[in-house]
């Protein structure tokens, strides 16, 4: 009996489980890689980026806003962002950064100090 | 009297069902080419026309667009005939020029959305914010277009 209660309790709790993708440019330099995704309306608070092995998981959730009086008109998507990219082996985990401005994240991704290119001295 | 209309011979030439399925294939012939390479890049519905919402209370039309990633001063407002216009250009960034690309699904260029107001707005009370890449534009209802409660006496 306990289990069915506590099932109940789970299948009541609101889960969101619709994502829309991000629209996002990727750029690879002899530094690292950039990854730039359009989240329109989720700030800092809402965006959770999770590193799990090779995979990079992107989560923006909405700020949610206040409804204007009677809808006239209605094209944006309200559901919250979410995108996994696959990793280059060359990224240094450990030292990746992450930034949002006007609705658009950037995760900076460098690549670990011995993959990077470099000039070996002649002696 | 003769009520045939007169026609002009050249104006005659009915060409018949060959001439529509001439046309039909031409249509056919314009949807498989260009069209269809258009329509596969996601640019063609979405990119160059942002998504927007009007929505409207008493007192004013509220339209939202979205716009990640823009510098303020390439967006442009503007009413003209009581349609709002909303236009302005993405532009490339320069820092990219020499990077290994991946993927570049974010749109590049320029862009315009117009929307015909359906009443009459206080023109120079126009306010537009810019916050979390989202355009808000609120306009405020002319005076006249307002509902009013007229309190009529009964006798």
């Amino acid at each position: 009996m306990q289990t069915t209660v506590e099932k109940n309790q789970t299948a009541n709790r609101p889960v969101r489980e619709e994502y829309i993708a991000p629209n996002v440019n990727i750029f690879e330099t002899q530094e690292g890689y950039v990854l730039e995704a359009e989240m329109p309306g989720v700030t800092k608070e809402g965006l959770e980026i999770t590193l799990e092995g090779t995979e990079i998981t992107i989560t923006g959730r909405r700020h949610p806003e206040t409804a204007v009086g009677e809808t006239l008109f209605r094209e944006r998507n309200t559901a919250d962002y979410r995108r996994v990219f696959e990793l280059d082996p060359a990224i240094d985990t450990t030292k990746v950064s992450a930034k949002i401005e006007q609705g658009v994240l950037t995760v900076t991704l460098p690549k670990s100090e011995r993959v990077k290119p470099r000039k070996i001295k002649v002696d | 009297m003769n009520l045939i209309p007169w026609q002009r011979a050249g104006l005659t030439a009915w060409s018949g069902l060959e001439g529509l399925s001439s046309l039909r294939s031409e249509i056919d012939r314009l949807f498989e080419a260009p069209l269809g390479e258009l329509a596969r890049s996601s640019h063609f519905l979405s990119g160059s026309a942002p998504a927007l919402d009007v929505s409207e209370d008493k007192d004013n039309f509220v339209v939202k667009v979205e716009l990640p990633g823009m510098k303020k001063e390439d967006i442009n407002v503007s009413l003209h005939d009581g349609s709002l216009s909303i236009s302005g250009e993405r532009k490339s960034e320069k820092k990219w020029e020499d990077a290994q690309v991946y993927r570049a699904e974010r749109f590049l260029g320029r862009f315009q959305r117009t929307v015909a107001l359906p009443a009459a707005v206080a023109a120079d009370k126009i306010k537009g914010q810019y916050k979390d890449g989202i355009l808000t534009v609120t306009l405020p209802k002319a005076e006249e277009a307002k509902p009013k409660q007229i309190d009529v006496q009964v006798n």
